[in-house]
């Protein structure tokens, strides 16, 4: 019973927070509701019986990733988003690379969709996998070895589209 | 019926956790004013002065003195700060603060002299990643220092927040490996346990302390609590001679007085988080095991002396070098120590 009410407190605050993320106009308040959303699905970990994976979740995404967000948010100092100059195109109307990424999200939300809708099950996945240590460490680098090491590698090719992407065209070379 | 009778049987001992729930706060607040006169007692004696003396007898009223002037001081707020922001910056560091505390034990468990039916913990909650629970909440902590600084809309707050902020990013990393090599040394993340498994004698003279074999460890823990805490020699966020104050420059009155408490309580944790660590906790020679808490506080109480010394006697470091220092020196010999400390537990299957 106090488990339900915690888990629709803690699923609304992740929810709305991160629907607010999107809804800012101030940088700042992006990253610090993104924070709170974060921290909302903690509390979700914990109610899944997997402390570990909930405290791993503040230390390493609202403690370490947001705080570097933050910093470089600071650094540029953008106050507020630019409105002006929002062409109100369509990604998909625009040239080249726009509308390819669009291309790309649309095919994602399908993929999102097909995944929620499909109703396969995610198979067992027992409590005390998740809330002992040991255990959670034999499985990442026993059987979900591939997958893990799969997503380290598309966290760099992410890393590097956005090095390419913030590049500063310069004409002469 | 059957509920009601648990209740009734629950009572002394769900009282004794609040009680000590509340004992723990107040403590912490007591700590922070005790610290502010020690440091100025001991930053007199190191330079040959004599400190506060006047309130009370040899000055130790002092710190009641001190708060009554910092709460009838005005509330002053720029005009062109983020007003949420800037009133939510203190109360995250100083809510931060306590909440690290909660789950550092200071004693064995006691029934408080036969008071209670079962023995309860000296500890506010008992989690089984309690460790992992401090570093956590430490690791938030950066964001009161961080919002100060940016929500006072002034050139010295904005790069004490951006200085913390690296610092804290920087130095983190090697604070979360000393702890994760003593992790692996004692097999659990339970700090109770880990207490535990330092309790005894080596050739019956020699306390089974980690310090004694985690000897860079316990450097490393500390040199980055240090630096965690914002206090000198890595006191950057608040270099009075470059930044005026620093994040806190805009702050008067009770807000400013929270990030003070939040920076004293960081230091009693980071303290405590030591001596439960390294240092065996509450475990100690000619005092009964229900008497542990008296090593406890003697071993914190060392520590913070040994803070306040440093700052005293250690001139501040160069922002580059501090950073060459964080990324190039510390974190290299803090993996080497891990790694060192896991192919020794594995080889000698400790």
């Amino acid at each position: 019973m106090n488990e339900t009410v915690l888990f629709y407190v803690f699923g609304t605050m992740a929810v709305v927070a991160s629907l607010l993320v999107i809804g800012q106009r101030n940088p700042i308040y992006s990253v610090l509701l993104l924070i709170a959303s974060f921290g909302a699905l903690s509390g979700l970990y914990v109610l899944l019986e997997a402390p570990f994976v909930a405290v791993i979740q503040i230390i390493v995404y609202a403690g370490a990733i947001m705080v570097l967000f933050l910093f470089v948010v600071m650094l540029l100092n953008a106050p507020h988003e630019e409105t002006e100059h929002d062409e109100r195109v369509h990604p998909l109307m625009q040239r080249g690379p726009m509308r390819f990424g669009a291309l790309l999200a649309m095919a994602l939300m399908v993929e999102l969709v097909w995944a929620l809708t499909s109703g396969r099950e995610t198979g067992p996945f027992g409590a005390a996998a998740v809330s002992s240590v040991a255990a959670l460490g034999r499985s990442l680098f026993g059987p979900y070895a591939f997958p893990f090491e799969v997503t380290s590698v598309l966290i760099l090719v992410a890393m590097l589209g956005a090095v390419v992407l913030a590049r500063r065209e310069t004409p002469d070379e | 019926m059957y509920a009601a009778g648990r209740v009734a049987r629950m009572t002394p001992l769900l009282v004794a956790q609040i009680v000590l729930t509340l004992f723990v706060f107040v403590m912490l607040l007591n700590s922070a004013a005790v610290m502010v006169y020690v440091e100025r007692k001991v930053a007199a004696m190191l330079q040959q002065r004599l400190g506060p003396y006047l309130v009370g007898p040899k000055g130790l009223l002092q710190p009641i003195a001190d708060v009554l002037k910092l709460m009838f001081k005005e509330e002053l707020r720029p005009k062109a700060a983020d007003a949420f922001l800037f009133a939510l910056a203190p109360i995250l560091s100083a809510t931060c603060a306590f909440a690290a505390f909660a789950v550092v034990p200071f004693g064995a468990e006691t029934t408080f002299f036969g008071l209670l039916s079962e023995p309860i913990k000296l500890q506010v909650a008992d989690v089984n990643v309690a460790i992992l629970v401090v570093f956590a909440i430490a690791s938030m902590s950066v964001y009161g220092i961080v919002l100060a600084g940016w929500s006072s809309n002034s050139k010295y707050s904005l790069l004490g927040g951006l200085r913390s902020s690296a610092q804290m990013i920087s130095y983190e990393l090697s604070y979360g490996l000393a702890l994760a090599s003593v992790l692996v040394m004692a097999n659990s993340l339970s700090v109770t346990d880990i207490v535990n498994s330092q309790s005894g004698t080596w050739l019956g003279v020699l306390p089974r302390w980690f310090v004694f074999i985690q000897p860079v460890g316990f450097l490393i823990y500390m040199i980055s609590g240090i630096a965690e805490t914002n206090r000198a020699p890595f006191d950057f966020p608040e270099a009075e001679q470059e930044l005026v104050a620093g994040y806190h420059t805009e702050y008067s009155s009770m807000s400013f007085a929270m990030f003070f408490l939040a920076e004293y309580i960081n230091m009693v944790t980071v303290s405590a988080v030591a001596t439960d660590l390294f240092l065996g906790g509450w475990h100690g020679p000619f005092l009964p095991a229900s008497l542990g808490w008296i090593w406890f506080l003697l071993k914190v109480a060392a520590i913070l002396f040994f803070y306040v010394w440093m700052r005293w006697t250690v001139p501040r470091y160069r922002y580059d070098q501090l950073m060459r220092f964080g990324w190039k020196v510390l974190l290299p010999i803090a993996v080497v120590n891990l790694l060192v400390t896991a192919a020794a537990v594995l080889y000698f299957n400790l």
